[in-house]
């Protein structure tokens, strides 16, 4: 099967009993003091866009689930992370 | 205090000629990812981890502990300060265990002053393996007051469980001259000398 380019984001973000600063001022300080009291919570973190070759969406995501626990792209003690793919055009 | 050491850029640090290594406090690959990630990639490591499994002493300050612990060296995270803020300032600290590498000339109890400078040090762990720490006297130093950057039970320094691996926040390297405004640091490296007889 020929191999596919896919995009995988990889959401890094603090685990909840971590706390998350930057998410709490961003919502206390930017947004409602801007008026928009129906935002319940923002969490802050970060963003890696993972382009890479794989022969389906399973094993671009199972690629990217190995680099980030073998390579510590988050530390699985204080963060979690939330893995999207898509396939590019 | 007489101490034979070379300052080694970390390609160079080929092979384990050593009784101790300490890696110094910096903004190493400009903390990209995360502070001590990509350091913790670096060849050299695989000698400080030879040198930390024969229990030689292995000192991480700043930097140097946020790449001990990507490296699996120590236990937790450090994350961004909880006020968001690079905090440069003198602290109070509480040593907690004088059986570690770097903590054991320090008295009982002893409560010591030395400065911290960073924006991402905040020592997190959740509530099991605090405990875990707690229980195996692997908590080294904490505020003894103040907690200027929410740190997890004010912990600012941890060991491993032989006690020869030790990272902390606060530079004892800055307060090790009376120039520099204290001296309490020095006995840091004291007890890294002592720590075979102590």
């Amino acid at each position: 099967m020929v191999n596919q380019v896919f995009s995988v984001e990889v959401a890094i973000s603090n685990k909840p009993q971590a706390r998350d600063p930057e998410g709490e001022t961003i919502v206390r300080d930017l947004i409602h003091k801007s008026g928009f009291d129906s935002v319940k919570e923002v969490r802050a973190g970060k963003l890696l866009a993972i382009k890479l070759e794989a022969k389906d969406e399973e094993e671009a995501r199972r690629k990217v689930m190995t680099m980030c626990n073998d390579l510590r792209l988050y530390n699985p003690v204080a963060h979690s992370i939330n893995v999207r793919v898509r396939q590019e055009p | 205090m007489k101490l034979d050491a070379d300052l080694i850029w970390h390609d160079d640090f080929t092979h384990d000629a050593y009784d101790a290594v300490i890696l110094p406090g910096g903004f190493s690959f400009g903390d990209h990812l995360r502070g001590g990630i990509i350091a913790a990639y670096s060849p050299s490591m695989k000698i400080v981890r030879e040198m930390a499994e024969k229990g030689k002493p292995v000192l991480g300050i700043c930097n140097g502990f946020q790449t001990l612990i990507e490296a699996g060296l120590l236990p937790g995270a450090l994350l961004r300060n909880s006020t968001l803020k690079f905090v440069c300032r003198w602290t109070d600290l509480r040593v907690r265990n004088r059986t570690s590498a770097f903590s054991c000339s320090f008295a009982n109890d002893a409560v010591v002053r030395m400065p911290i400078a960073h924006n991402e040090g905040r020592f997190y762990a959740d509530d099991e393996l605090l405990d875990q720490l707690e229980s195996e006297n692997r908590v080294v130093l904490e505020y003894a007051d103040e907690n200027p950057t929410g740190t997890s039970r004010g912990i600012v320094a941890v060991s491993n469980e032989k006690g020869n691996v030790v990272g902390m926040m606060p530079h004892p390297e800055r307060a090790s001259d009376i120039a520099l405004g204290g001296i309490d640091g020095l006995k840091v490296f004291e007890s890294m000398l002592e720590w075979a007889a102590c």
